[in-house]
């Protein structure tokens, strides 16, 4: 180094350019591969695509054996709601979707747990559940209703069987990625093994297990539908079928309307949970 | 309470990474381990804290812990183990709600280890918006409020920049000058070992085995940073360490 200078003393640069004007500036090079939340954004694409189906259904580009204009939709979802009827659909489905899923999430996380602290629970029941969760739930449906009936039981069950797998599987992995050097720190400072699981691990887990809920939730309205096609009165899936079969597309596509509002109202509410819960994540 | 470490050794498979350690850690002292990387200074200190099992050889302690001790060997982690869900005052609570102390107890001993550590006005922040020096100060703080009869430290200061390394470690040297504790202290740096090591023990590269012992006579607050006497200290020690460092770092890590 200090035979060969890179710059010999006395002929270094001034530290301020003379003129400033000369000289490219260094081109950018950072920037993307940061998705940033945009306002507006969602409702703008809903509203030009509602916008060019009504078009399209009014101007007859689009055939009205093929898609009804949105405005009958709304009509329809606007007379099913005044009638009363749209109340009789959905409580049915929603009573179904929530006790299915509470029994199958619920399972599930206490499962999962199981698995992420023992190593017989690991050891034993990860095979099961690898190979419970490729199984298309809706195929054991006929099963279910043999073992549990047609009634309610059976819906229960799908739901529950749906939510469970895809919740164990988010929990233990959650489990797993809890760091470590905190169990360790709580064990050091001597921490019952109860307080480890409960003050510890359980909250280290919750951000995975909450992001496990939104998968769980979404296959269970899928389910929630399916069981309600074989066979039930009332219930949004029910609905579909009969107007299904009428072809009468515009209850069609109001049913579909109203899966679509609960599937995003569902995560809606978990994104609350999220954001008054995991506030603490950097 | 004395700490002793009798002829301790250990092993991770075939690779033999403690062998024959014998040590002692007189109460109200501290006692600074240094080594070559990967010498198995934080397997000691997990053996000493029982968190890990030695292969052979114990640790033992001389007589009983303090009365009021809640958890006698207390660790202060390097990156500070603070839950982020919790913030400053509630990862203090956290170590205290197992003992079914009264709800006062607790209060007076959280607003005691905040006004120690100067985070009074931090009580209620959540780590994520501490700087690393306030989060090592909450952790130091978490392991003054079990009154441990020894603490525990590996590397408490590593993850922090050099400006507040040196003023954490002014902190320790005048909560230690209030009131004396006892402490194993595990460093990479030298003049923290000189700083704040009564003792220094020198590790040898793996296997480890004690390497050398020096001991520091002058009182922790008449040190200061470029103290003529700390800074041979601190070259005797680099002359101990530095051929097996050299070695240690070319060794391949499963070798
Ligand atoms: N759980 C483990 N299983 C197997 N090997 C381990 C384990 N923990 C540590 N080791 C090995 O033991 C040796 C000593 O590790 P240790 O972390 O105690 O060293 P250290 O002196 O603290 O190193 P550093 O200065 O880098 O912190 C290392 O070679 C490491 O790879
Ligand atoms: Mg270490």
């Amino acid at each position: 180094m200090a035979d060969t200078p890179l710059l010999a003393a006395g002929t270094l640069p001034p530290s301020r350019p003379v003129t400033p004007a000369k000289g490219q500036p260094v081109p950018f090079r950072g920037g993307g591969f940061q998705p940033v939340p945009i306002r507006g954004v969602a409702i703008l694409v809903f509203v030009l695509l509602i916008a060019a189906l009504e078009l399209g259904t009014r101007t007859g580009v689009i055939s009205n054996l093929t898609m009804p204009p949105p405005s009958a939709i709304v009509e329809t979802l606007w007379n099913l709601a005044a009638s009363g009827r749209l109340w009789t659909h959905l409580y049915p489905s929603l009573t179904r979707l929530v006790i299915g899923a509470a029994i199958g999430t619920t399972l599930g996380i206490a499962i999962g747990t199981m698995i992420g602290l023992f190593s017989l629970a690991r050891a034993g029941l990860v095979p099961l559940v690898s190979a419970l969760f490729p199984i298309p739930k809706i195929a054991l449906l006929p099963l279910f209703v043999i073992w549990f009936g047609i009634g309610e039981s059976s819906k229960y069950a799908l739901i529950a069987f749906g939510t469970f797998t895809p919740t164990v599987v988010a929990t233990f992995g959650a489990v797993d990625n809890v760091d470590r050097t905190l169990i360790r720190m709580g064990q050091s400072f001597g921490l019952s093994w109860w307080s480890v699981v409960r003050k510890i691990v359980l909250p280290g887990a919750f951000p995975g297990i909450l992001s496990g809920l939104r998968v769980s939730i979404a296959i269970g309205i899928i389910l929630l539908v399916a069981a309600e096609m074989l066979g039930a009165e009332h219930g949004i899936g029910a609905y579909i079928l009969e107007a299904g079969s009428l072809y009468d597309l515009e209850r069609l596509f109001a049913g579909v309307t109203v899966l679509s509002v609960m599937g995003v109202t569902l995560s809606w509410l978990i994104g609350l949970l999220e954001r008054r819960f995991l506030s603490w994540r950097s | 309470m004395d700490l002793v470490v009798d002829t301790l050794s250990h092993a991770y498979g075939n690779v033999t990474v403690l062998q024959d350690i014998d040590l002692t850690i007189p109460s109200g002292q501290i006692v600074c381990l240094v080594g070559p990387s990967g010498c198995g200074k934080s397997t000691l200190l997990r053996m000493i804290g029982g968190l890990e099992r030695p292969t052979q050889g114990a640790v033992r302690l001389l007589g009983e812990p303090p009365r009021d001790s809640l958890n006698p060997l207390t660790f202060v982690f390097q990156h500070f183990a603070l839950l982020p869900w919790r913030n400053v005052e509630d990862n203090i609570r956290l170590v205290l709600e197992d003992h079914r102390l009264p709800k006062a107890e607790v209060a007076r001993i959280i607003d005691d280890v905040l006004a120690r550590t100067r985070l009074t006005d931090f009580a209620k922040a959540l780590p994520k918006q501490l700087s690393g020096g306030m989060k090592q100060r909450v952790a130091i703080a978490r392991a003054l409020a079990v009154r441990p009869a020894c603490m525990l430290m590996d590397e408490p200061l590593s993850a922090l920049d050099s400006q507040t390394r040196e003023l954490l470690m002014e902190d320790l040297i005048s909560l230690w000058t209030r009131e004396p504790f006892t402490a194993v202290y595990v460093t990479h740096n030298l003049a923290e070992a000189v700083r704040l090591g009564h003792r220094v023990v020198v590790l040898s590269r793996r296997p480890g085995r004690v390497h050398d012992v020096v001991d520091i006579d002058i009182p922790l607050q008449d040190r200061h940073a470029g103290m003529p006497e700390l800074e041979k200290t601190q070259a005797h020690l680099w002359e101990l360490m530095r051929r097996e460092a050299q070695v240690a770092d070319m060794e391949l890590i499963d070798g």
